[in-house]
C-alpha cells in the first residue's frame, strides 16, 4: 500500500473532474484514476458545439471543455493523476485495486478515506439477427474510432436511433467523410433537438420515423442491413421491408450505467429506466447508503455533461463533509449554488424523463424499506 | 478502411509510425492508437472467433466495457485490443473462444 489519500475518484470524465477541482478547494488531498491515457471522458469525442446552459458552456465544444478542465486538475497540488489505470475492485476493508497498463504494468492497491465512483456509462445493444457481426458499432465506439484515433469507422453507415446521439454522431459521421445511408427511429417522431436533425436532413440524410432495424446481413462482417417500417405497436409491417448496402450499423440506442464497482462496494442498486436501468441509489447531494462512498454522473444516471459537472460538485462537497473538512455553513452555501444551478438545467422538456426517473430513486428505498420491513446500510 | 487526413474540427496526434504483427503478417499502426484501430485501419474487422459457435468478433464499444475486442497479444490472451495501444513488433492474432494463459505460455 502506498500513501493514505483522503479521497479517491474514479473516472475522469466531466463529473469526476469537477468532483476533484472541487474536493481540492476544501484541501482535500485526491487521487484521480481514469483507464484512458486522457483525462476527459466522453468529452475527448465531442465536436460538437454543446448544447445546454452550463453558465457560458452551451456553443462552447466539449473536446474544449475537456481541456480545460484536465488542465485545471493536472495543475492542482492536491490532485494526483493517474492514467492508464482501471479500477477493477472495491473490497470490504476499504481496498481500492487499481491495475496498470503504463508506463510499467502493475496492480496498485490504495485504501482511500472516501472514493466517488464517476464511472460514466455504456451503451445498449439491440436484439436483431445478426447484432453480434463485426460492423455493429455503438455510437460511442464509432465516435472513438474517428474522432480520438482519426480511423474512419465505415463508407456507408446505417444509424439506429434519432436522439441527440445518434444525430450529433451521423453529423461527426459525414464530416469525417463517411456516408450514412439512413437514420431509422421506431418512434413517430424525431427523438432528438430539431437543430441537429434539420443539419443532417440538410446533407440528405433521410430520417425514417416508425422504422426498425430486422437484420444485419454478412457473414464475418456487415455487407448490408433490413430495415422495416412498424406499425403502432411496433411491429414490422411486413412487405415494408428494405435492404440498404452499409458496412456499418451504429447502435445509438441509450446508454446503460457502469454499476459494477458500486454494486461490489455494497451500493444499493435500484432499477429506474428513465436514468438508463440499473443505478446506484444515491440521494440528492450524491451520498450512497455507504457512508464514504459517493457518486456522479452518467453513473447516477444518464443525463449531460453539464449535469455530471455539478452532481461532481455535490458529491465532492458530501465527501468533504463526511472528512469533517468544512463548516456547516461553508457546505449550505456552496450545495445551494449548486443545487439552483441543477434546477436550471433541468427546467427543460427532454430533463421530465430525468426528473421522473430522480423522483423514482427518492421514493425506490423508501418502498423498499416498507417491502423488506427494514434495509440496514451496507459497508 | 482508411484513416482521416482532412478533418474540418480536428487534427489527430499519431504518434510514430510502427510495424506490428497480425497473425504473422506485417501491419503499419501508429504508436497513439489502440491495436484495435489500427486493425480497422488495415481492413481488419473480425478480431476473433466466439467460444461455442465460433461466431466471428469485432469491438462494440470501444471503451474497454464489453469484451467483444479480446485478442491475443504476445502471447497473452483476453487482452482488451480496444484499449491496448499499438508497440512496434507485438505479435497480435486472433482469440477463439476462451483460450487458456498456460497453454499459451508453453506455446512460445
Ligand atoms: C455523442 C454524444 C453527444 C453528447 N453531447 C452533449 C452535449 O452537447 N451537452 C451535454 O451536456 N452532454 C452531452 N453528452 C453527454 C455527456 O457526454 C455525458 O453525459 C458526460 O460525458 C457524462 O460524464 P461522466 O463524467 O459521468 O462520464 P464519462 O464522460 O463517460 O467519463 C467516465 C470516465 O470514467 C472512466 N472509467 C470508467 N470505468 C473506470 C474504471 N473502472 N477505472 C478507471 N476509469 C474508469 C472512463 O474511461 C471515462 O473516462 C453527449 C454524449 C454523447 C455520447
Ligand atoms: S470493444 Fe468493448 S471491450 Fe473492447
Amino acid at each position: 500500500m502506498s500513501e493514505r489519500y483522503e479521497l479517491a475518484v474514479v473516472g475522469g470524465g466531466p463529473a469526476g473532474l469537477s468532483a476533484a477541482l472541487m474536493a481540492s478547494k476544501f484541501g482535500v488531498k485526491t487521487v484521480l484514476v481514469d483507464e484512458n491515457r486522457k483525462l476527459g471522458g466522453q468529452l475527448v469525442k465531442q465536436t460538437h458545439k454543446f448544447f445546454g446552459s452550463y453558465e457560458h458552456m452551451a456553443g462552447v465544444r466539449g473536446i474544449a471543455i475537456g481541456r480545460k478542465l484536465s488542465e485545471e486538475v493536472m495543475n492542482d497540488p492536491n490532485i494526483t493523476v493517474m492514467l492508464s489505470t482501471t479500477a477493477i475492485g472495491y473490497y470490504e476493508d476499504g481496498t481500492l485495486a487499481l491495475y496498470q497498463r503504463e508506463p510499467e504494468e502493475k496492480l496498485i492497491d490504495i485504501k482511500p478515506q472516501t472514493v466517488i465512483f464517476a464511472t460514466g456509462a455504456r451503451e445498449n445493444m439491440l436484439a436483431f439477427p445478426g447484432n453480434d457481426l463485426p460492423g455493429v458499432y455503438g455510437a460511442g465506439a464509432v465516435q472513438t474510432l474517428m474522432n480520438v484515433y482519426g480511423v474512419l469507422p465505415g463508407e456507408r453507415v446505417l444509424m439506429i436511433g434519432s436522439g441527440n446521439i445518434g444525430l450529433i454522431v451521423t453529423y461527426q459521421l459525414l464530416q469525417a467523410g463517411s456516408s450514412v445511408e439512413a437514420i431509422v427511429e421506431i418512434l413517430p417522431r424525431i427523438g432528438g433537438y430539431i437543430v441537429h436533425a434539420s443539419k443532417v436532413r440538410r446533407y440528405g440524410v433521410p430520417i425514417l420515423t416508425r422504422h426498425t432495424i430486422i437484420e444485419a446481413i454478412g457473414d464475418e462482417k456487415v455487407e448490408g442491413a433490413v430495415i422495416a417500417q412498424v406499425d403502432e405497436r411496433f411491429r414490422p409491417i411486413p412487405g415494408t421491408e428494405r435492404e440498404l448496402d452499409v458496412d456499418v450499423i451504429c447502435l445509438a440506442v441509450g446508454l446503460a450505467p457502469i454499476i459494477n464497482l458500486t454494486w461490489q462496494a455494497g451500493v444499493e442498486i435500484a432499477y429506474i429506466p428513465e436514468l438508463g436501468g440499473h443505478v446506484p441509489w444515491h440521494d440528492e447531494d450524491m451520498r450512497t447508503n455507504v457512508p464514504n462512498v459517493f457518486v456522479a454522473g452518467d453513473l447516477a444516471g444518464i443525463e449531460e455533461a453539464t449535469t455530471a459537472m455539478i452532481e461532481g460538485e455535490l458529491a465532492a462537497l458530501s465527501a468533504v463533509e463526511f472528512l469533517g473538512k468544512a463548516s456547516p455553513s461553508e457546505l449550505v452555501a456552496k450545495r445551494e449554488d449548486a443545487h439552483s444551478r441543477l434546477e436550471d438545467l433541468r427546467l427543460t422538456v427532454f430533463s421530465e424523463k430525468v426528473k421522473a426517473g430522480i423522483e423514482k430513486l427518492k421514493n425506490w428505498r423508501a418502498n423498499l424499506t416498507e417491502r423488506a420491513g427494514k434495509l440496514p446500510p451496507k459497508g | 478502411m482508411k484513416r482521416i487526413e482532412d478533418h474540418p474540427v480536428l487534427d489527430f496526434d499519431r504518434g510514430e509510425k510502427v510495424v506490428f504483427y497480425f497473425e504473422g503478417r506485417p501491419i503499419e499502426g501508429y504508436t497513439n492508437e489502440t491495436i484495435a484501430a489500427a486493425l480497422h485501419a488495415a481492413g481488419i474487422k473480425v478480431l476473433g472467433y466466439s467460444a461455442r459457435k465460433h461466431r466471428p468478433r469485432g469491438f462494440f464499444c470501444a471503451i474497454g466495457k464489453c469484451s467483444s475486442c479480446l485478442m491475443v497479444v504476445d502471447g497473452r490472451p483476453n487482452v482488451r485490443t480496444c484499449m491496448e495501444f499499438v508497440r512496434p513488433g507485438i505479435h497480435v492474432r486472433r482469440q477463439h473462444g476462451l483460450e487458456s494463459i498456460v497453454q499459451e505460455e508453453s506455446d512460445e
